[in-house]
């Protein structure tokens, strides 16, 4: 168990930058997500913690020790980091139980105390009876449960998961969600866990990270990502969120201020310290906006309807603004059609801070 | 500040430093010597050699012939390789085992032995056709004398080579790959062509590159085919150069050399360059494609199959068998005349035959040893180095090999003529100057399908060894050489194969004592003495054949795909 801190670290490639100048603190045995599109360096930022590649500037530190920075890089097989790799990385020449019991054996524990452990691994993920398969013998939920144990058994201060769920089908992907999370409990280790899934991420973190082209773009806990995205990319990638111009038209109170958007005023959530100012952007969710007959509101137009069972996903332009479009959902009975005018309310939102800095 | 982080490079360092020397020993130090004799041969700079090299017009046509019978050998060694590969692997073809096996057996047999059997099977004094008395008068011209007579044995002779590697290629091919083909409509013609050739692209390349050196390189076939017909290619200008010069002309062959070191340098760049164009690494854990059914044509295709190995293995060989078993030159075989005296001169009553077969045999196991346990290394430099200095580590295992036989023979004699410096070790007319040579130069039979292998294994199996813990030299031992060996030892059997009958070098290397079977086997055909050769090498070829069968008892304990004629 320990604690990982990265401190302004960037990775240059020859003539672009991976990661840039990016400062993460994770707390002992805190679950960590890094989320971002693909290209965002995020697999980057793993392969630097495990030391596959080193700093071009900055600091990696696990717990006390310094890994990677100025005064060189210590080789990832002295970093004891556990990785739990995207496509398992399973070695096809060793059972199930040898792949497990391998980093035992580099660490020349003796026979009997080796077997036990990998037993006892093998019996934490549930594979208990198939030390003796192979690799390609295996389901792909089985093999990432060989890779899990493989990397549990080692016990390492620090593990990082790297998109572990990217190949397995929806269903797997739940059971072995419970099982991150189960596993994460039991043990208390430290995890950075790398995934593009809002919703995986959502549901297993502690603190998300969201990088954007090599940048950490935001770093917080799920319920503040919602409702309180520090810039525009965090506010329109985390759950879709709609992004509005505004002009703010009074100075924060109580956490709150008046801002005008789409011709009509409302009152939005916002950091301390906003001021008055023009060419802001709001940030509301797809519950925020409900349809109302009449009263304040903006009009506009029903530009799709797509119905998902129980409810229907309602796309809409407002009059003001035909460029913009605003998603919500309607539950049955759903009354819009397409080609429908109707008038919108925003109930609330939330005031997208003007320097766009990680909070 | 921060404090100095011990880094504990020391097994890379270790690794690379041991790469190197055995590269700076084997590649480097043969071709400086070389590239020596050629600008300042005798200590002074001048460019005499090359200017009487380029003058003469010998070089330029001798040239053109090594480009010609080179890509011809090579097209048709890729062509027929790799159809028989594709038929083979992928397909409910039967018999497979067998056909494997005889398809596999030319490679084991010396280019020069090859020569010599579809010499006997088709000239005037051909016991086999004397057999049905179709045999040509004394005197006729024989059809192999020609260009395209070179080029077919060439084919014949590597497309086994071409065969084994995109077969090994094949054999890792994931069905998913190709049922995600199927399911999404293709045919199987559509599948083979958009999908398993494309994957295959890396193997064929290498297989190619692989085969077009040896043909640029080959001497045993156009020097019994092309000499007759005064149809000279680089290496038989070389052999004769130097057989009628002597040393005064070693200068002169050293630039003939590099002319052939550039035409095999220049495919293997092309082979890099089509390799690198796109990502063809294979990642997935998964078993081989279901055979695809022939269904009313598999009769025909394995008649087919069968012919084709009737043609390249049983047909030459029977030749050979028969001469063996002629007393002497153009006479008809018959019951009466038929003679075991051949076998039991060259196996008991001649020294230096007996004491070649002893030779022979460590020669090409410490070769093929050697080789495979330095191709892991090199080959994990070459393919997951950082460093880019270290793709010209890929050109400098490639120079000898690419060199003639012959020019390496000549490099090695003037490295060690004299005494190595400072020890006083005395190699020239010891049998270890032959086994220098034949370390050098078979050193890249290894090494190619070694690096191919690493190709197509994701890194993250290594990269999961090393966060368990494991240093280089564990990860080399545990993880790597396990997944890389089959490729490895696959090219390891191929240098036993190869160095075996081995001519070219022992020819010129050899001393009384350290004869090889090649070299005792030229000296009976020189003489005239076919019927002593073609004894020699029918049983050369049956001890490979009994070699490989009992080399089959232990398959079971050896990991899959390690022996290229199994199945």
């Amino acid at each position: 168990m320990a604690r990982l801190t990265l401190d302004h670290v960037t990775k240059s490639f020859a003539d672009f930058d991976a990661v840039k100048d990016v400062s993460i603190d994770v707390g002992d045995g805190e679950f960590l997500a890094v989320l971002g599109p693909s290209g965002c360096g995020k697999t980057t930022l793993l392969r630097l913690v495990a030391g596959f590649e080193k700093v071009t500037s900055g600091e990696i530190r696990i717990g006390n020790k310094v890994m990677s920075g100025k005064g060189g890089s210590v080789a990832p097989e002295k970093r004891r980091v556990g990785i739990v790799f995207q496509n398992y990385a399973l070695w096809p020449h060793m059972t199930v139980a040898e792949n497990i019991g391998y980093s035992l054996k580099v660490a020349k524990l003796d026979r009997a105390a080796a077997r036990q452990k990998v037993e006892d691994a093998l019996a934490l993920v549930n594979l208990q009876g198939l030390g003796e398969r192979r690799p390609a013998n295996l389901s792909g939920g089985q093999r990432q449960r060989v890779a899990l144990a493989r990397c549990l058994v080692a016990a390492p201060s620090l593990v990082l998961f790297d998109e572990p769920l990217a190949n397995l089908d929806v269903h797997l992907r739940a059971s072995m969600e419970d099982e991150f999370a189960a596993f994460h409990k039991r043990t208390g280790t430290t995890i950075v866990y790398i995934t593009h899934d809002q919703a995986e991420a959502m549901a297993l973190a502690d603190r998300i990270a969201v990088m954007d082209h090599g940048r950490l773009a935001q770093l917080a806990t799920p319920r503040q990502l919602y409702h309180e995205p520090a810039n525009e990319m965090v506010a329109s990638f985390i759950s879709q969120g709609i992004l509005l111009p505004a002009d703010v038209l009074s100075p924060e109170q109580a956490g709150h201020c008046k801002v005008r958007v789409l011709g009509t005023e409302l009152v939005v959530r916002c950091r301390t310290g906003e001021r008055p100012r023009v060419g802001a952007k709001i940030c509301c969710r797809a519950a925020d906006l409900e349809v109302v007959p009449d009263g304040p509101g903006f009009d506009g137009l029903v530009k799709r309807v797509i119905y998902q069972g129980g409810s229907a996903r309602i796309e809409f332009a407002p009059s003001a603004s035909p460029d913009l479009t605003l998603h919500f959902e309607q539950p049955d009975p759903v009354m819009l059609e397409r080609g429908a005018q109707a008038r919108l309310r925003i109930r609330s939102g939330w005031l997208i801070p003007a320097t766009g800095a990680a909070s | 500040m921060s404090t100095r982080i011990r880094e504990r490079r020391g097994q890379e360092m270790a690794l690379t430093a041991m790469v190197a020397v055995v590269i700076a020993l084997l590649s480097l130090l043969p071709v400086l010597r070389l590239f020596k004799e050629i600008v300042a041969p005798g200590g002074t700079l001048s460019g005499m050699a090359i200017e009487a090299g380029l003058k003469s017009p010998a070089t330029w046509i001798a040239t053109w012939h090594t480009l010609v019978v080179g890509i011809g050998g090579t097209l048709l060694a890729v062509l027929s390789g790799t159809l028989v590969a594709l038929l083979i692997t992928l397909t409910d073809i039967r018999g497979r085992s067998a056909l494997v096996l005889c398809y596999v057996m030319p490679l084991m047999i010396a280019p020069q032995v090859t020569a010599l059997a579809w010499l006997q099977l088709f000239g005037p004094a051909s016991p086999f056709l004397k057999l049905f008395g179709a045999a040509p008068p004394l005197g006729t011209r024989n059809p192999l004398y020609s260009t395209s007579g070179i080029i077919l044995l060439l084919g014949v002779q590597y497309g086994p080579l071409v065969f084994l590697l995109v077969r090994a290629g094949l054999r890792k091919l994931p069905r998913e790959l190709v049922e995600a083909a199927r399911a999404g409509g293709a045919g199987w013609f559509t599948v083979l062509v958009t999908v398993v050739l494309p994957l295959m692209t890396p193997s064929i390349m290498a297989a190619a590159a692989l085969a077009f050196v040896s043909c640029v390189g080959n001497f045993g076939i156009p020097a019994f085919l092309g000499i007759p017909a005064n149809y000279l290619v680089l290496p038989t200008l070389i052999y004769q150069r130097l057989a009628g010069g002597g040393p005064a002309v070693l200068g002169e062959t050293a630039f003939l050399s590099v002319l052939i070191g550039i035409i095999a340098m220049a495919g293997i760049l092309a082979q890099e360059v089509v390799s690198r164009r796109r990502d063809y690494r294979i990642s997935s854990t998964s078993l081989p494609a279901e055979p695809y059914e022939l269904g009313r044509w598999r009769p025909a295709v394995q008649a087919g199959m069968w012919l084709l190995i009737v043609a390249v293995l049983f047909l030459p060989l029977f030749g050979l068998v028969l001469t063996s078993l002629v007393p002497g030159y153009g006479i008809a075989l018959t019951a009466r005349t038929a003679t075991l005296d051949n076998y039991r001169f060259v196996l008991f009553e001649h020294d230096a035959a007996s004491r070649a077969f002893f030779n022979s045999f460590w020669l090409s196991i410490a070769a093929a040893f050697f080789a495979v346990l330095v191709a892991v290394p090199i080959g994990y430099l070459i393919a997951w180095g950082k460093q880019r200095w270290v793709r010209l580590l890929n050109l400098s295992v490639e120079l000898p090999y690419a060199l003639p036989g012959v020019v390496l023979a000549i490099a090695s004699l003037l490295l060690f003529l004299r005494p190595i410096p400072l020890t006083g070790i005395q190699l020239y007319n010891t049998v270890w100057i032959v086994l220098y040579a034949y370390l050098a130069r078979f050193l890249v039979l290894a090494l190619r399908p070694t690096i191919s292998g690493y190709h197509q294994i994701d890194r993250a199996l290594e990269e999961a060894a090393q966060v368990a813990g494991a240093g280089l030299f564990l990860r080399m031992r545990t993880i790597i050489f396990p997944l890389v060996a089959p490729a490895a030892i696959a090219g390891g059997l191929l240098i036993f194969m190869t160095a075996l009958s081995e001519l070219t070098v022992s020819a010129l290397l050899w001393s009384s004592g350290s004869e090889t079977i090649g070299v005792v086997m030229f000296s009976f055909e020189q003489g005239g003495d076919s019927n002593y050769s073609a004894a020699m090498s029918v049983i050369t070829v049956a001890v490979t054949f009994v070699l490989m069968l009992a080399t089959n008892l232990l398959a079971p304990h050896l990991p899959g795909g390690v022996l290229p004629w199994r199945d």
